[in-house]
């Protein structure tokens, strides 16, 4: 039996938020975004519905249907609680690790519940600002490593950075990928390494040990770690490295750029420019990408806004 | 809470009697069978009293009985003599839904270079015999295949088998021990080469099982040791699991027909009473070629560890095949070979009966199960109503990632 938390239990058994929003539950000026993430055949779907008032983003009220365990379901029971009351904006900041922590934690095997519950919430957002066919348009450009439960390159790059996974094991427990046929666990390692460069440390004896990776390797000079007490002006050139080195490559594959253009405290202002300043998932791709990197990259606290220049 | 408890293909209680039984064997009489004084002496006297009582159960003689640590051990000792005592015949068959006692060391004979064919089954979880008959080679070494299968109870036709085994000279191993006190067994028309037996499926002690052999056979031990067991499987026996064996398969033979009488109805009860009141529910398994105890249920549109948890705050034990149970993400393998839907997959539920069953746990098993499920199918996303329609329904995956 799986080793769950009181909250867990608690919440699979008498979940809070299930079911849907139907129109009529709306009045003017609200509308409602649908998530749907997982399958039948995975063993674990769930659908999410946001009822949103469209002045301000602001989630007026979240439910959950939910085919899954009794993790799947408490995950998402957790994820209603934690978006309701909140703008989209401040939404997309929960993550998986946020609902995970919000139950006192899950058994790493059943971490991919967590991961449903906020690419459910993703597709939701998604949906609202009208982008969902161009999110499924990239992942389906990734390569497929898992053909057993369809899980692209893009997406497990994505989980591994996210979450700091060090193993196709744990990438297993995050998002499913090698836990069919398991043909693809050597695909899944390497692109742990892929995504990770594996410092070693060497023992007094001599012995190189592996330590914990913790530093991506996507561009050939890594960006460098993010430190304690940064100054002002480190901070700015890590900032501005990080855009150079990771994310301006992106978004120049999709015709898009970013510029910086200043930085306030932990307010960071820049400029989207070509698809990106045009394209009206922008607030999705500043948030959901550009944020999110930043603030594994180099400071958690840190809030993006764009600037019209 | 009182315990219903309904995983009996999982394990069974020790029975009073059998309790009873060992209880000796621990602090009066623990002598080394093999010891040459009379401390000893009356322990192997009660050795040989479990071994033929064992042999009764399966209409064995008693020196083909070689009492092994548990089913396990039984079916790898039996698959490596056969290949050990063959080294020029490199295949064998099997069937798609054996236990991985079976299909473990199958596969790893596989990557010593052997062929194995996996015989698939029907939605009923039959084997066709046809298909066996065209898979056999002039180089299999030996057909493996379950007396009863553990998730569905599906009862395989070991006789036609084993003449069909005997017809083109190939060995026969049937892993019985699901079967054990559930089904007769009888080895006596030489059909089968190998069986097996653990004691913890039929109110024997865990840590014990039986490896039948038939006389002539050619056999390799497994544990090469000291000359227990005639040499065919050395290490100090385990008294008390022996004494304790030996008074289950008494007493299984003795109840048998009871037994097998009042788990049937029992189960009819409870597979009726949930068939006929919760919709979109099936009967997983030959509706007739079956053990008597266990019932598999798949529950449309809900995730079995859903309803296993549900179960358990009732006080309910039950199994599931289901992938969240496993600690493995595909469901059960018995399932997924006879093609069921994913609607159902997820959601099947196995109830396994003992001959300590009561009506009274079934009746409110049934009281309890109607809502809980009900209270699940609120909670899918999927329905009758949308199973034609729904795209995830139809496709394996849906992949969302972000712009």
């Amino acid at each position: 039996m799986w080793d769950y938390t009181d909250k867990v239990m608690t919440l699979f058994h008498e979940p809070h938020n299930m079911g849907a929003i139907a129109p009529e539950d709306c009045t003017d000026g609200e509308a409602i975004a649908v998530g749907e993430v997982g399958s039948i055949a995975c063993g674990d779907a769930l659908r999410l519905h946001l009822r949103i008032q469209k002045a301000n983003d602001l989630i007026l009220d979240a439910r959950f249907q939910t085919f899954g365990c009794a993790s799947a379901i408490a995950s998402s029971s957790a994820l209603t609680d934690l978006v309701k009351g909140k703008t989209l904006d401040e939404a997309l900041r929960i993550d998986n690790r946020a609902i995970a922590d919000f139950l006192g934690g899950l058994p790493q095997e059943k971490m991919h519940c967590s991961v449903m519950g906020q690419e459910a919430l993703e597709a939701a957002i998604a949906n609202y600002h009208g982008v969902a066919i161009a999110v499924e348009d990239d992942d389906d450009e990734s390569p497929l490593i898992c053909q057993c439960f369809g899980v692209t390159e893009t997406r497990i790059k994505r989980v591994i950075r996210d979450n700091h996974l060090t193993s196709a094991e744990e990438v297993t427990n995050y998002i499913k990928a090698g836990g069919g046929c398991g043909s693809c666990l050597a695909e899944l390692d390497d692109l742990v390494a892929e995504v990770y460069e594996t410092p070693t440390a060497t023992t007094e004896s001599g012995t190189p040990t592996a330590s914990r990776p913790a530093q991506p390797v996507e561009e050939e000079e890594p960006v460098s770690l993010p430190i304690v007490n940064l100054t002002n002006l480190q901070k700015i050139a890590l900032i501005q490295s990080v855009l150079n080195q990771e994310i301006r490559p992106v978004l120049l594959e999709d015709g898009g750029d970013v510029d910086l253009y200043d930085v306030d405290g932990n307010l960071v202002y820049v400029s989207l420019q070509g698809a990106c300043g045009q394209c009206a998932s922008s607030r999705l791709t500043l948030k959901g990408f550009i944020e999110r990197t930043l603030r594994d990259r180099v400071a958690p606290d840190l809030v993006l806004e764009t600037l019209d220049v | 809470m009182s315990v219903i408890y309904l995983d009996n293909n999982a394990t069974t209680c020790v029975a009073p009697e059998v309790y009873r039984a060992m209880s000796p064997y621990f602090t009066q009489f623990y002598g080394n069978p093999s010891s040459m004084h009379r401390f000893g002496g009356q322990v192997a006297r009660g050795l040989r009293e479990s071994r033929e009582a064992v042999a009764a159960l399966i209409h064995a003689e008693a020196n083909e009985i070689i009492f092994t640590s548990c089913g396990t051990e039984g079916d790898n000792a039996a698959i490596r003599a056969a290949v050990d005592s063959q080294p020029d015949k490199r295949h064998i068959i099997t069937t798609a839904v054996e236990h991985p006692a079976i299909l473990k060391p199958l596969q790893r004979l596989e990557k010593q270079g052997y062929a194995v064919t996996y015989l698939g089954v029907d939605s009923k979880g039959q084997l066709k015999l046809e298909e066996l008959r065209r898979a056999i080679r002039d180089d299999t070494a030996l057909i493996s295949v379950m007396a009863a299968n553990n998730e569905t109870g599906t009862i395989f036709p070991i006789e036609r088998i084993g003449h069909l085994a005997k017809e083109c000279g190939v060995l026969f191993h049937v892993d019985a021990v699901q079967a054990a006190g559930k089904i007769p067994l009888d080895v006596s028309s030489g059909l089968i080469d190998f069986l097996v037996l653990s004691g913890h499926k039929f109110h024997g002690p865990k840590g014990i099982g039986v490896l039948y052999v038939r006389r002539g056979v050619r056999f390799r031990p497994l544990l090469a040791g000291g000359h227990q067991e005639r040499g065919r499987r050395g290490g100090t026996e385990n008294v008390p699991g022996i004494i304790g064996l030996g008074t289950a398969a008494e007493l299984t033979l003795k109840t048998f027909d009871e037994d097998h009488t009042r788990m049937s109805q029992l189960r009819d009860r409870l597979e009726q009473g949930i068939l006929s009141t919760i919709s979109d529910t099936q009967r997983n398994g030959h509706p007739g070629l079956r053990l008597p105890n266990t019932a598999n249920i798949g529950f449309k549109y809900v995730e079995g560890e859903a309803i296993l948890l549900s179960l358990d705050r009732e006080g309910i034990c039950a199994s599931s095949g289901s992938a969240c149970t496993s600690g493995s993400l595909q469901p059960s393998h018995v399932l997924r070979a006879m093609g069921l839907p994913y609607t159902l997959l997820h959601g099947s539920i196995r109830f396994s009966l003992s001959r300590y069953t009561t009506g009274a746990e079934i009746e409110q098993v049934l009281g309890v199960i109607s809502p809980m499920i009900g209270r699940l199918r609120d909670l899918s996303p999927f329905s009758r109503d949308n199973e034609a329609t729904h795209p995830w329904l139809q496709e394996q995956t849906q992949r969302v990632g972000i712009a």
